[in-house]
């Protein structure tokens, strides 16, 4: 037992986060390419065991939806690994238990995929991308837990960050993931989009949601469009999702302008403030861009996986915060 | 004997129902131009599916209409009426998968009736129902594998049928519990069969283009009547 840093900790620890942000851009393609339910069966595929299905049957969604389930297996093994490694080399009891937690969540995680598959229920969709979301998150934690910053940092004199500008980021951050439960749940009504022009809304700044408008948009949908009918509540939903993301835009702005102004435009905290704020720009960017193209799986796939990298960058960034505040008020 | 006898009138009256029942006939029309149909792109990106089209790719079908201007896959019904379903013991009706397309891609049945699903194509489909008011099923068919059976017990209108290792395979099975109802062919035509005489409300319904009713007297030699849709 030692509380040293190890770099094949630190780097396997690396893989396994890197290994999750693939997973979560594959289950981004399963849903946009609406492959979740074309291998009816779980954990078997089609009646195989699913390391050994033909490679010939890997067809159409299939393709998606099961290198999906064999890459999130790479990721159960590699987190069940990490567990084991965490709890038998490192010395620090607590994490111990996020390596348990890490297990225990992507149980969880393949639970709830099968669940949505064999009880063919949409909205199992939902919990399973945030479960994805947050288990991200965790896996990035833990690498950060055990980098060579992390543990050396006590030996080095910290600035602190200012409690006030940590509180903004980390509200911003909480925001971002409920921004991610919006957007999981539009997307697991898969009803294609339900306002598709921007900025305007079927040309309107707020679309009106009486059923005559609902029946007139639904008439009027682009050409080829084979999704279910959208109804108020997803075009209200699509709104709230365009005012949220520019809540989120807005507060980025702020954290970023915050910390350049507290700890300088040379702190690592101030930079990585400025590149969340370009992170959250290009968001934006492929929202509109997801709408423009029609919802293309590819760009809404890359929109889903910077969505996540939003998200983890806030984490990480008041995970930094706190330890440095932490260690510069001792 | 107290039987023998109800069985008996029961059977005339049948038989007599039959033989003063008429036909619902008539044409759809399209007033206007038909949006165009969109090519169905992605069928491209599949080599399997790729293979089945060397030339363009098949189109959507959401508006049939011929150079006449007479609409197909409309389903036209009687209104109101219930617990009518001679689906058990009517004949099977088909919905194939050919091409990596459903075949045809509007269907009417009845309330327990069967519908057989057949996988024509030399590739994998899964057969994904989304009913409103049925329970929802999801199985796999392997090319060449045997027929899959289906029935509903709820009347239901446009019951989704999917295909999501295909996803833009679609078809729509509308249930009655009765058997008056027809789905308009190429050229705009249905024949509701065997309709007792008697005033009714007929609907026609597109799944598009929304829903049409008339009201209407059935009599010993039958009804016409025509609807004609137009995308407003």
């Amino acid at each position: 037992m030692n509380h040293k840093y190890q770099p094949a900790l630190f780097w396997f620890a690396v893989l396994n986060a890197v290994t999750t942000f693939l997973l979560i851009g594959l289950g981004g393609l399963v849903t946009s390419h609406e492959a979740g339910m074309s291998v009816p069966d779980w954990p078997t595929t089609y009646g195989y065991n699913m390391f050994v299905f033909p490679l010939d049957k890997w067809v159409g969604g299939v393709f998606y939806e099961h290198s999906h389930r064999l890459l999130a297996s790479a990721v159960g093994l590699l987190t069940t690994i990490l567990a084991v490694w965490l709890w038998l080399k490192d010395s620090r009891k607590w994490i111990h238990w996020l390596g348990i937690t890490a297990f225990l969540l992507v149980i969880v995680q393949g639970i709830l995929g099968g669940l949505r598959v064999r009880w063919m229920l949409d909205w199992l969709g939902v919990p399973h991308g945030a479960v994805a979301q947050a288990f991200l998150v965790l896996c990035c934690a833990i690498a950060l837990f055990t980098s060579r910053w992390w543990l050396k940092s006590e030996t080095e004199k910290q600035i602190s960050v200012p409690r006030g500008l940590r509180s903004h980021v980390l509200y911003v951050t909480i925001l971002i993931f409920v921004q991610l439960l919006i957007a999981a749940t539009m997307r697991h009504q898969h009803a294609g989009l339900a306002i598709n022009d921007f900025p305007l809304a079927h040309g309107q700044l707020w679309p009106a949601t009486t059923p005559e408008a609902i029946v007139d948009y639904n008439a009027h949908r682009p050409p080829g469009t084979i999704g279910n009918p959208i109804t108020a509540f997803q075009v209200t939903l699509q709104m709230i999702h365009r005012l949220v993301a520019y809540a989120i835009f807005l507060g980025i702005a702020a954290a970023a302008m915050l910390a350049r102004k507290k700890l300088g435009g040379a702190d690592a905290l101030t930079k990585l403030a400025w590149f969340w704020l370009a992170l959250i720009a290009l968001q934006i960017g492929l929202g509109a861009w997801t709408i423009w193209s029609n919802k293309a799986a590819d760009v809404t796939t890359l929109h889903v996986m910077v969505g996540a990298s939003a998200l983890l960058v806030g984490a990480i960034w008041w995970l930094i915060a706190a330890r440095r505040a932490s260690l510069a008020n001792q | 004997m107290k039987k023998i006898i109800l069985i008996t009138a029961l059977t005339a009256f049948g038989v007599l129902q039959m033989v003063n029942a008429g036909d619902i006939t008539g044409v759809i029309n399209f007033k206007g131009t038909a949006p165009a149909e969109k090519e169905i792109t992605p069928i491209k990106d599949d080599p399997s599916c790729a293979a089945l089209y060397p030339g363009a790719p098949p189109k959507t079908q959401f508006y049939v209409v011929n150079a006449n201007g007479d609409l197909a896959d409309v389903v036209v019904s009687l209104k109101g009426i219930t617990g009518k379903s001679t689906g058990a013991s009517a004949t099977p009706a088909t919905l194939d998968q050919k091409g990596a397309l459903y075949v045809p891609q509007i269907v009417a049945i009845q309330t327990d009736q069967k519908l057989i699903v057949k996988n024509s194509d030399p590739f994998v489909h899964n057969v994904h129902t989304k009913p409103k008011d049925n329970p929802e099923s999801n199985e796999v068919q392997m090319s060449g594998g045997a027929d899959l059976t289906y029935t509903f017990a709820k009347p239901e209108m446009f019951l989704k049928f999917q295909c999501d290792v295909h996803p833009w395979m679609f078809a729509w099975v509308s249930v009655f519990d009765h058997p008056y109802f027809a789905v308009s062919g190429e050229n705009g035509k249905f024949t509701i069969k065997n309709v007792p005489p008697g005033k009714y409300t007929l609907e026609a319904a597109h799944r598009k283009l929304g829903t049409q009713t008339a009201e209407i007297e059935v009599k010993a030699d039958g009804a016409v009547q025509g609807f004609t849709f137009e995308k407003k």
